[in-house]
């Protein structure tokens, strides 16, 4: 149970650093921390004691099927993670074109709307 | 295999102090390379949780995202961080995440939630003891995200050709100034 | 952008050409082993994104060209829902149609091999040009920058 619990503290301070920092490129380290939190948390529910990778060998005994993993949210993390990726490449476009019109990373100059 | 919420705590207290390191510092490098360090943890992590596919997957992705995290914002001129703070932000997203964390707390403490280590396996069950027989694919893995569930997949290509799709489009600079730049640089 | 130092240069010509083989490695044998199209797809843009770091823009693109790229993604993409129609053919969407073959040998289990092989063309050209743009923008927006602060 504290092994879920550590995941949504991670999750907390990663939404605690998109909400209350001023500087645009913490913003999207929070929402890195938040992504890394996430995908944690669906391998984690799929873990079984004492398992192994879900990957079958050509001289495996039948009775190792038992033990496998559960592959279903692996298979979902894997595209997830690779989404993160890109995601995240586009937040950093948005960063770049607003620091060349603006001058600054600070969220409270950027946000003040201009006549 | 051995018990491995050791090995899992001790990764775990690592990537919240961490993430503490990188939320808290005022120099943006050190930001960025400490939640690189937390995305190697998380790697290793994987590693221990039987998912070796994902490992090599978030490992290779915590390189290019440090490589353009570095690279898109490292290199303009301001590492500085403005430090005026805001506290009435401040002040209610604490509340509202003790709020979430005793919530967290109240369903994880509970009955119905499944206990670490025992997974429910209703439908993987079914992937597992029929996904060699039906696909010939020894890795389940690579057979459940490519035969059994290839619709998701075809999501996930469209999500990053439509992200990857915007960033080009944001980036790019229109009009004859640009060849003419290019050629002289 | 310019390059880096001649040691950095000399260690990327020995060891790009193996990450590409590393990389395919991974992608063709991810039915197999751990693995798959995403993770083989990200390591062949990394080797390509070392030698842009590496050398410069200029000899990145004269191996891998941005048009040559930009087909290369959206032939990736077309391809994979492309082999989802074929299935269509034999009974549902993105049925698995094509022949089993043995277990256990490369060129086995239908249609997981070809949509492997169109997902790592897709991710790794798609994150070499998203690379690509970052630097090359930065190249002109510094070069803007220091011709409005001179006129």
């Amino acid at each position: 149970m504290t092994v879920y619990f550590l995941c949504v503290v991670l999750l907390t301070m990663g939404l605690y650093c998109l909400v209350a920092k001023k500087n645009i490129v913490k913003k999207v380290i929070g929402i890195v921390i938040m992504d890394y939190a996430v995908n944690l948390y669906l391998i984690i529910i799929g873990y079984k004691t004492g398992g192994v990778a879900p990957i079958i060998e050509a001289d495996m005994p039948l009775s190792t099927l038992e033990r496998f993993v559960d592959p279903l949210p692996q298979a979902l993390v894997l595209t997830s993670i690779v989404i993160g990726l890109g995601v995240m490449s586009l937040m950093v476009a948005m960063c770049i074109r607003l620091y060349e019109k603006h001058g600054t990373f600070d969220m409270s100059v950027i946000s003040k709307l201009r006549g | 295999m051995a018990n491995i919420a050791p090995q899992l705590y001790a990764l775990l207290v690592f990537m919240v102090i961490g993430s503490i390191v990188a939320i808290e510092t005022r120099n943006l490098l050190s930001a960025v390379i400490s939640v690189s360090a937390v995305g190697f943890a998380l790697s290793v992590a994987f590693l221990f949780l039987g998912a070796p596919d994902i490992a090599i997957t978030q490992l290779v992705v915590e390189v290019l995202v440090l490589i353009i995290l570095i690279r898109g914002t490292i290199l303009l001129d301001n590492t500085a961080v403005d430090t005026h703070r805001d506290t009435l932000a401040v002040v209610t997203s604490l509340i509202f995440f003790g709020l979430i964390l005793g919530f967290g707390a109240m369903i994880f403490g509970s009955r119905g939630f499944p206990e670490f280590g025992e997974p429910v396996m209703r439908v993987s069950k079914v992937y597992v003891q029929t996904g060699l027989p039906a696909t010939y694919a020894a890795n389940i893995v690579t057979a459940v995200i490519l035969d059994f569930r290839a619709y998701d997949t075809l999501g996930e290509a469209t999500v990053l050709f439509t992200s990857i799709l915007g960033a080009l489009a944001l980036l790019r600079r229109e009009g004859k100034v640009s060849r003419e730049e290019v050629v002289a640089a | 952008m310019k390059g880096m130092t001649l040691i950095v240069k000399t260690i990327t010509d020995f060891v790009a050409g193996f990450i590409v083989i590393f990389g395919a490695y991974i992608v063709l044998y991810g039915h197999l082993t751990p693995g798959g199209g995403f993770a083989g797809g990200v390591i062949v843009a990394c080797a390509f994104i070392l030698l842009m770091l590496a050398h410069g823009a200029d000899v990145a693109f004269s191996k891998l060209p941005e048009k040559v790229a930009h087909v290369m993604d959206s032939a990736g993409a077309l391809a994979f829902l492309g082999i989802g129609w074929f299935g269509l053919t034999a009974g549902f969407f993105f049925m698995n149609t094509f022949g089993r073959g043995e277990m256990f040998k490369l060129f086995s289990s239908g249609m997981i091999l070809p949509f492997n092989i169109a997902i790592a063309f897709k991710v790794g050209s798609s994150l070499f040009l998203v690379f690509s743009a970052l630097a090359i923008f930065r190249r002109r927006s510094f070069r803007a920058m220091i011709e409005d602060e001179l006129a």
